[in-house]
């Protein structure tokens, strides 16, 4: 088992191999219902700490999925394109949206599944 | 919850927005639209009164009947679109929560004497909407099986209109607050019923082609412009008597220089309101509404293109965060209409 970190964005992030697997989480799904449309960022792509690089809409509302950590985009889950679903069904396993290698260690400012729940409870 | 024109409103229940669409398509959705202004004009000369302000045939409305109508301000601006019916003693109207204090001293402002107009803060309004909605209904209240298509009927203290804003057979049921509650509940213990919130109220309306007032239309679109020539009377179109008739005279003769169309965008990405749409790199209009149709399996928009872009099948360009979609002009409605007429 790796751990799994959180961002105050709703996203979380899973360090394998130094590859940083990221979706969004089983709240953010919640809030958002039925996705519709992910639109996913290029492969190769170098992107900066809370950079919007993914959008993800459902049937009530679009919103943008950021960066939790610097790096390279280095894989894209495009079976989303096709099973935008598998956000909601599976938001933390198959519903993942990419993956980046970061440029360096993790942001201090990411949290443990017991304080993002923590986090959860204060909204 | 969400707030709504003043009030703490579901966005969804907890199957979700798409199983509550899916759901009225395919039996029935309960929504509870309470937020809606009630209200009765009662005395002799009430619909020639309210004609003044609405180009919609009024007091050639049968007994037992609901109509759709526009407000209009001295422009020809739409000021609110409302349902009216009338109840043989007296007219019964239902207008936009948002609007609701503006419409009711605009028509008490024209009322002449012996006419008078009665808000009802105190009803309730729940909308049983889906092919299997009526007959639901019908199991409790037999009489309404009997009922047309914007056939209205009174009795235990419930005015029931066969109408409503998902483009389903339904009702739309206007009851006292104190026996909302309970009735609500007996509704949804009713077979195939299932609660529904604001969230699939629009989708369904938007797959109808059902204009949302604040979006698709409001004081600076007209009903030319807003494709809802329709609403107005025959007998109207030849009095020009009502305010704002010049300028709807005017473009009915001239045309106008925009119209409200349906928009289908290619792919599944949605377009949302406000987003612009372009056609051959010039900025042509604005959409109003858009989301995805749950039942249309796509995404769906309607707004305003310049007229010479207004023909179905019209190329378009949306700029959806900053990148171009591919969109054409698309019949309305996306969903057909399935009233019992």
């Amino acid at each position: 088992m790796t751990d799994t970190k959180f961002s105050k964005d709703h996203e979380w992030v899973r360090l394998e191999g130094g590859i940083a697997t990221i979706g969004i989480t089983d709240h953010a799904q919640n809030a958002l219902g039925d996705v519709v449309f992910v639109d996913l960022p290029e492969i190769g792509r170098e992107v900066a700490v809370g950079e919007a690089i993914a959008v993800v809409e459902s049937v009530k509302a679009a919103s943008d999925v950021y960066a939790p950590l610097a790096g390279r985009v280095v894989e894209v889950n495009s079976a989303l394109v096709d099973n935008p679903g598998l956000i909601n069904s599976e938001p933390t396993a198959e519903g993942w949206f990419f993956r980046i290698e970061p440029n360096g260690p993790l942001p201090d400012d990411l949290m443990d599944e017991n304080d993002y729940a923590a986090f959860v409870e204060t909204l | 919850m969400v707030p709504f024109a003043g009030y703490s409103m579901p966005v969804q229940y907890p199957a979700g927005i798409m199983a509550e669409h899916l759901h009225t398509r395919a039996a029935a959705g309960l929504f509870d639209v309470s937020h809606m202004g009630q209200a009765e004009l009662v005395g002799e000369g009430a619909a020639a009164a309210l004609e003044r302000l609405t180009p919609a045939d009024v007091q050639g409305l049968k007994p037992g009947r609901q109509r759709y109508g526009v407000l209009l301000n001295e422009q020809g601006g739409i000021i609110d679109d409302f349902m009216f019916a009338n109840m043989g003693d007296r007219l019964f109207l239902v207008v936009n929560a948002s609007r609701k204090h503006v419409d009711l001293p605009l028509i008490e402002s024209v009322l002449p004497s012996g006419v008078t107009l009665r808000p009802l803060p105190d009803r309730a309004l729940l909308a049983l909407q889906g092919p299997g909605a009526v007959a639901a209904l019908a199991t409790i209240l037999p009489d309404l099986a009997a009922l047309k298509f914007m056939g209205v009927w009174e009795g235990q203290g419930m005015i029931i209109s066969r109408s409503g804003y998902t483009g389903e057979d339904g009702v739309e049921i206007s009851v006292p607050a104190e026996l909302a509650e309970n009735f609500a509940r007996t509704l949804l213990a009713l077979p195939g019923v299932m609660p529904a919130g604001l969230g699939a109220r629009d989708s369904l309306r938007l797959e109808a082609g059902l204009c949302l007032y604040g979006n698709d239309i409001d004081e600076t679109t007209s009903p030319v412009e807003a494709n809802l020539v329709w609403s107005i009377g025959k007998r109207r179109r030849m009095e020009w008597n009502f305010v704002g008739a010049e300028t709807i005279r005017g473009q009915l003769d001239h045309g106008v220089s925009r119209l409200r169309v349906g928009i289908q965008p290619q792919g599944r990405q949605p377009a949302r309101g406000h987003t612009v749409i372009q056609a051959g790199g010039l900025d042509i209009g604005e959409i109003t509404s858009g989301g995805f149709g749950p039942s249309v399996n796509a995404p769906v928009a309607m707004g305003y293109v310049a007229r010479e872009h207004a023909a179905d099948g019209s190329p378009l360009e949306l700029l959806v965060r900053g990148k171009g979609l591919s969109a054409h002009v698309a019949p309305l409605p996306f969903h057909p209409h399935r009233y019992a007429r």
